[in-house]
C-alpha cells in the first residue's frame, strides 16, 4: 500500500519535473541558433579561405592562423590594445579603489554615497558613439573647447600654450582614448567594489572597533580580504571589456588621421577584415576572432591563478 | 583627539569628491552650452553662458538627418528585445531552478561558458547566418536573439533560488493549478523586482549597442540612433558647425538620461548585484 503510494508520488514529481523542458525550450532553441551555431560557424570559416560571406572557398586549415600570428599589423594592433588597456585599467581601477577606500573608511564615515554613485556612474550610461563625438569635438586641436580652457588657464598665469593635438598626434591619441574610457567606466567599477564592501557583515567592523583596531588594520585585515572575489570579478570583466575596445577609437580617430595606426585595436583589425568593403576576407577575420578569444581566455586563466595563489 | 585636523581632512576629501563629480558632469555641461552657440562663437572662445543659435543648429542637424526617426527605430528594436529578454529569461531561470530534468546541468553549464565568451567570436558567424536567412537589414536578428540572454538567466536563476519558496508552488499544485498558470500568476509577480532590474539594464545595453546594428543594417531609414549618430561623420554641413555636433550629441543623450532619472536606483542595484553574485 505504502509502496504504491510512494511510487505514485514519485511519478507525479517526475511528471512535474518534465515540465522543465517546456520552460527551457524557447531559450535552448534560440540559443542554439543565434549563439552556439555562429560561434561554430566562425570556427569553420577560420579554416577556409572564403573571401566574402555567401561565396565559396576551400579548406586551408591553419593557414589563416599562421597569417594572423605573422602579420605585424596584428601585433601592432594587439600592442595598441594592451597599451590603451594598461593606462585605462590603472586609472579606472585605481580611482575606483581609492573611492572605495574613502567611502569605506571607518574613521571618516563619509556621507552622500548615493549621490556620488549616481554622478560617477553618469558617463557610463551614454552610448559610446555619442561620447566619441562629444570628445572628438571638445578635444579638437584648433577649435576645441578643451584647448581653449587650457589656453585661458595658461594665459591667466602669463604663460603661452601650444595647443596639443590630443587625438591627432600618435604620441597622445592612445592615452586620450584610455582616459576617456576610464572616465566612462570608473563609476561602474566603484559601484561594484562598494557593493562588495556593503556585503561585509557589520559585526566584523564592530568587533574590530571593540578590539581597538586602527582604520588601516581594519582595511587591510577585514575589508581587503573579504572583497577579494569582487576585485577579481571586476579585474576580469574590465580585462575582457578592455581587450574588446572598439567604438571609441573607431569613431574618434579617422583612418586618414596619422594617429590611426597607434590606436587601431584588435577588434578594429577584426572589423577591417570582417566587414569593411574592399578589405573583407571572412575566413581570415574568423581566425582573428579566435586568436583574440584565445588571448582573452589565457589572460583570464592566468589572472584567476595568480589571485587564487595569493589567497592561500 | 585631533578633531580640527580630522574635520579639515574630511573637508578636503569632500572637495576632491565634488571635483571628481564636476569632471563627470563638465563635458555634458559644455555640450549643452555649446549646443546653443553658433559654430564661429564656439571656435573663437569658451564660455558657460548659453548662446542664441539653438534654432539654427537644430535646422543644420535636421536638414541632414532626422534624429527622432533614429530614436523611433531604436525603440522599435529595444522595446520588443527587452520584453523578450525579460519574459523568456524569467521563464528559463524558473525552469532551471525549480525542475530537476535530464540536461538541466548541461544547459546551465553552457550558459556559464557563454557568459565568458566575447561577442566578437560569434560576430562573423552571426552575420553569415543572417545572410543565409535573408535577414540583413531587418530588425529580426536584433530582436529575436534577445530570447536567449545567458547573463540575465544566470542572474534570475539566483534570484529564484533566493526569493521563491518551493512550498508555494507545491501548494498551488495541490490546488490543481497548472505549471504555466502558476508561473504566470505566482512566480512572475514574485520575481518582478529582479526582472525589472535586468530589463532596464537590457534596454540600456540595447539602446547603446553600436557594432551589431551597424553590421546588420545598411539602409539609412532603418538606422538605430547610435548607427545614425556614427553617420554624422559623413556630413560636411554638421562638421562645419560645432554647435550642430553638440546639439546632435545632446539630443541623442536625452532619452537615456530620462530613463536614468526614473530608474537610477534599479540601475545602481543591478550593477551591485552583478558584483555580489560571484
Amino acid at each position: 500500500m505504502a509502496k504504491t503510494a510512494t511510487a505514485a508520488r514519485t511519478s507525479k514529481i517526475e511528471r512535474y519535473n518534465r515540465m522543465g523542458y517546456v520552460f527551457v525550450a524557447p531559450f535552448v532553441v534560440v540559443f542554439l541558433i543565434f549563439n552556439v551555431y555562429p560561434v561554430l560557424r566562425t570556427l569553420y570559416l577560420s579554416f577556409t579561405n572564403v573571401k566574402l560571406v555567401g561565396t565559396k572557398g576551400s579548406i586551408v586549415w591553419f593557414d589563416n592562423y599562421v597569417r594572423v600570428l605573422t602579420d605585424k599589423f596584428f601585433w601592432n594592433a594587439l600592442l595598441n590594445t594592451v597599451k590603451i588597456w594598461g593606462v585605462n585599467i590603472v586609472l579606472q581601477l585605481g580611482l575606483a579603489f581609492l573611492l572605495m577606500m574613502v567611502f569605506s573608511d571607518v574613521k571618516y564615515k563619509m556621507r552622500g554615497l548615493h549621490i556620488f554613485r549616481i554622478v560617477y556612474y553618469l558617463p557610463n550610461l551614454i552610448a559610446a558613439t555619442s561620447v566619441a563625438f562629444l570628445f572628438a569635438t571638445l578635444l579638437d586641436w584648433r577649435y576645441g573647447t578643451f584647448n581653449q580652457i587650457i589656453y585661458n588657464i595658461y594665459h591667466l598665469f602669463g604663460k603661452s600654450y601650444t595647443p596639443v593635438n590630443w587625438i591627432g598626434d600618435p604620441a597622445t591619441a592612445g592615452v586620450t582614448v584610455a582616459v576617456i574610457q576610464s572616465w566612462m567606466w570608473f563609476g561602474n567599477s566603484f559601484i561594484m567594489l562598494m557593493a562588495g564592501v556593503q556585503g561585509i557583515s557589520r559585526d566584523y567592523f564592530e568587533a574590530a572597533a571593540i578590539d581597538g583596531a586602527g582604520r588601516w588594520t581594519v582595511f587591510g585585515k577585514i575589508t581587503l580580504p573579504l572583497i577579494r572575489p569582487i576585485l577579481l570579478y571586476v579585474a576580469i570583466t574590465s580585462l575582457i571589456g578592455g581587450l574588446q575596445m572598439f567604438d571609441l577609437p573607431f569613431l574618434m580617430i579617422n583612418k586618414t588621421n596619422s594617429a590611426y595606426n597607434s590606436v587601431q585595436t584588435v577588434v578594429m583589425y577584426l572589423y577591417k577584415f570582417g566587414f569593411e568593403t574592399g578589405t573583407t576576407q571572412t575566413g581570415y577575420a574568423s581566425a582573428v576572432a579566435y586568436v583574440i578569444f584565445l588571448i582573452i581566455l589565457t589572460v583570464s586563466v592566468v589572472q584567476l591563478k595568480v589571485f587564487n595563489r595569493k589567497e592561500d | 583627539m585631533n578633531t580640527v585636523g580630522y574635520k579639515i581632512k574630511k573637508g578636503i576629501l569632500y572637495v576632491l569628491l565634488i571635483l571628481l563629480g564636476a569632471v563627470c558632469m563638465l563635458p555634458f555641461l559644455l555640450m549643452i552650452v555649446n549646443a546653443t552657440r553658433s559654430g564661429s562663437e564656439i571656435v573663437s572662445s569658451f564660455t558657460l553662458i548659453p548662446g542664441s543659435h539653438l534654432k539654427e543648429n537644430w535646422e543644420t542637424v535636421f536638414d541632414y538627418f532626422n534624429l527622432f526617426r533614429g530614436m523611433w527605430n531604436s525603440l522599435k528594436v529595444g522595446v520588443p528585445a527587452t520584453l523578450l529578454t525579460a519574459y523568456f529569461s524569467a521563464m528559463t531561470a524558473y525552469g532551471l531552478a525549480m525542475y530537476r530534468f535530464k540536461g538541466n546541468k548541461v544547459v546551465f553549464g553552457t550558459i556559464l561558458v557563454f557568459m565568458m565568451i566575447p561577442g566578437q567570436l560569434s560576430l562573423i558567424g552571426f552575420y553569415n547566418l543572417c545572410t543565409t536567412l535573408h535577414l540583413v537589414n531587418s530588425y529580426v536578428p536584433l530582436i529575436l536573439p534577445a530570447i536567449a540572454a545567458p547573463g540575465t538567466v544566470f542572474f534570475l536563476r539566483q534570484y529564484v533560488l533566493a526569493s521563491l519558496p518551493p512550498s508555494l508552488i507545491e501548494a498551488a499544485r495541490i490546488d490543481g493549478a497548472g505549471e504555466l498558470y502558476s508561473f504566470h500568476r505566482i512566480v512572475l509577480p514574485i520575481m518582478s523586482p529582479g526582472i525589472a532590474t535586468m530589463a532596464i539594464m537590457a534596454f540600456i545595453g540595447n539602446w547603446n549597442n553600436y557594432l551589431l546594428p551597424m553590421i546588420i543594417l545598411n539602409k539609412n531609414d532603418k538606422f538605430t540612433l547610435p548607427v545614425m549618430m556614427a553617420s554624422l561623420r559623413a556630413s560636411t554641413d554638421i562638421n562645419a558647425n560645432q554647435g550642430a555636433i553638440y546639439l546632435a550629441v545632446a539630443i541623442s543623450i536625452i532619452p537615456i538620461l530620462l530613463v536614468f532619472a526614473f530608474f537610477s536606483k534599479y540601475i545602481i542595484s543591478s550593477i551591485s548585484a552583478g558584483a555580489v553574485k560571484e
